[in-house]
């Protein structure tokens, strides 16, 4: 099975040098052979594997009359999943589920499988990334793009984008936000910690900037996928 | 606003050119969305056109969709009184009526058994409903449709190929064909069934096929060459 590779390296930061750029993105398509699309994702050390099947058979206590029923399961690196997991899967199937247009396929299931392959901080946006990537290589019809970027304020107030774990472990706030393609208008924001109402807006709107250039490489691998 | 023959991702806006006097009448295919005057992407993939005036994204795609009027090959897992219900790789089951068959009546049922392969049409399909198979044509004639039988192979490819290979530009068959004698039948659904003169050739024809998926009619005509000659014997 042929996968297709795509990074994007130079207009990013390498490992923590500016606080304001997202960490160079790495993709491949097409990995797995029996899923019906699949994406590995990485956001510098990050990294995420996620596989798409559907729209395909539904189970009968799943079916939903007037849309496709979408599932979300996070496979962890060791250990059984938590609490913390299921939330991370819940935040992840309505996000798909807002871009995927499911009513299009009544009666049917969309089954997303996510397997942690690194967690190096700011891990639930590239889960978001990764499968945005997966589902694009599913042809699943979807409304527009979704992408996922993270960014953290520590004890001074200051801005850090895309932070590592080590970032993370002494910030006073996190917010994770997902953007939709068409108009880059937040569909999803999953916050800790406390701030204010004037920070959070700064946030959002550097954040959506970043969104852009996750958009673009989204457009730079399909693209190179697809000229083959 | 993405133009024809570039990459297309969902939520691209499509400006469309019409041609005809009636702007109004425009036919979009699988992967983009209308609402109201505005036409949206909703599959990644290249976006097509066809005089004068049919839009399509062109994907690849692996999951099967049905569509009314295709034919697809099934696997047949289940009698159920007088219809049988078939896998074709959608998300639902189809139904395949008993009767549905060249030559059958209710007192001479076809012979059907559970994990038999069928090549049929899809008679019913939308969103809403089961999907309906037929093995007949609407004049009462199989036309090639039915139970396939006597051994052969069937294996899976991306459905892209599956519409490179019926399409008319596409010469491998005819090449295959040209030096080995087989039988083929083509679903949309993504099945490919082979028979070969042999289990040898079968399966040279098999691997031909699924490695055809992005080369030209060049690369075609010499992977067909060397493949015969390494069945004859000329390595």
């Amino acid at each position: 099975m042929p996968a297709h590779r795509s990074t994007m390296g130079s207009k990013f930061r390498t490992r923590s040098s500016s606080p304001m750029e997202l960490r160079p993105m790495l993709s491949e398509v097409s990995v797995l052979s029996r899923s019906d699309g699949s994406a590995s994702f990485s956001q510098g050390d990050c990294c995420a594997l996620a596989a798409v099947y559907g729209p395909g058979e539904v189970k009968v206590a799943k079916e939903l009359s007037d849309k496709a029923s979408v599932e979300v399961v996070f496979k962890m690196k060791v250990g059984l999943p938590g609490c913390k997991e299921k939330i991370q899967e819940r935040i992840l199937r309505n996000t798909c589920e807002t871009a995927i247009a499911a009513t299009l396929y009544p009666r049917t299931a969309i089954d997303i499988v996510i397997q942690e392959m690194h967690n190096s901080g700011s891990f639930l946006a590239t889960c978001i990334n990764c499968v945005c990537m997966a589902m694009l290589d599913a042809c699943v019809d979807m409304k527009y793009l979704v992408a996922a970027v993270t960014c953290g304020l520590n004890s001074e107030g200051e801005l850090i984008l895309d932070p590592t774990l080590e970032q993370e472990s002494d910030l006073t706030a996190l917010m994770i936000f997902a953007y939709e393609s068409s108009n880059f208008e937040v569909i999803a924001t999953y916050t800790t910690g406390s701030f204010t109402s004037d920070q959070f807006q700064i946030c959002l709107i550097h954040c959506r900037e970043a969104s852009k250039h996750i958009f673009q490489f989204f457009r730079d691998t399909m693209a190179r996928k697809l000229s083959k | 606003m993405a133009e024809v023959g570039s990459v297309v991702l969902p939520g691209d806006q499509v400006r469309l050119m019409i041609n005809t006097e009636d702007s109004t009448r425009f036919v979009t295919g699988p992967g983009l969305r209308r609402d109201s005057d505005q036409v949206t992407v909703s599959k990644a993939g290249i976006l097509k056109h066809k005089e004068p005036n049919i839009y399509w994204v062109d994907s690849r795609q692996k999951r099967y969709i049905p569509t009314k009027g295709e034919n697809v090959i099934g696997i047949v897992t289940m009698k159920a009184g007088d219809v049988f219900r078939v896998d074709i790789g959608g998300s639902e089951q189809a139904s395949l009526s008993y009767l549905s068959f060249e030559g059958a009546t209710k007192r001479n049922r076809p012979d059907v058994k559970i994990g038999d392969l069928v090549f049929g049409r899809l008679l019913v399909s939308n969103k809403d409903m089961e999907p309906e198979l037929v093995c007949i044509s609407s004049n009462g004639r199989s036309n090639g449709m039915g139970v396939i039988r006597d051994g052969g192979f069937m294996f899976t490819v991306p459905l892209n190929l599956i519409r490179k290979l019926l399409s008319s530009d596409c010469n491998l068959l005819k090449t295959l064909g040209h030096h080995l004698p087989f039988e083929v039948a083509i679903g949309m659904n993504g099945r490919v069934w082979v028979k070969g003169r042999s289990v040898r050739e079968t399966i040279a024809i098999s691997n031909a096929i699924s490695s055809a998926e992005f080369m030209d009619n060049m690369q075609i005509k010499m992977m067909c060459n060397k493949l015969v000659d390494a069945l004859t014997g000329f390595t």
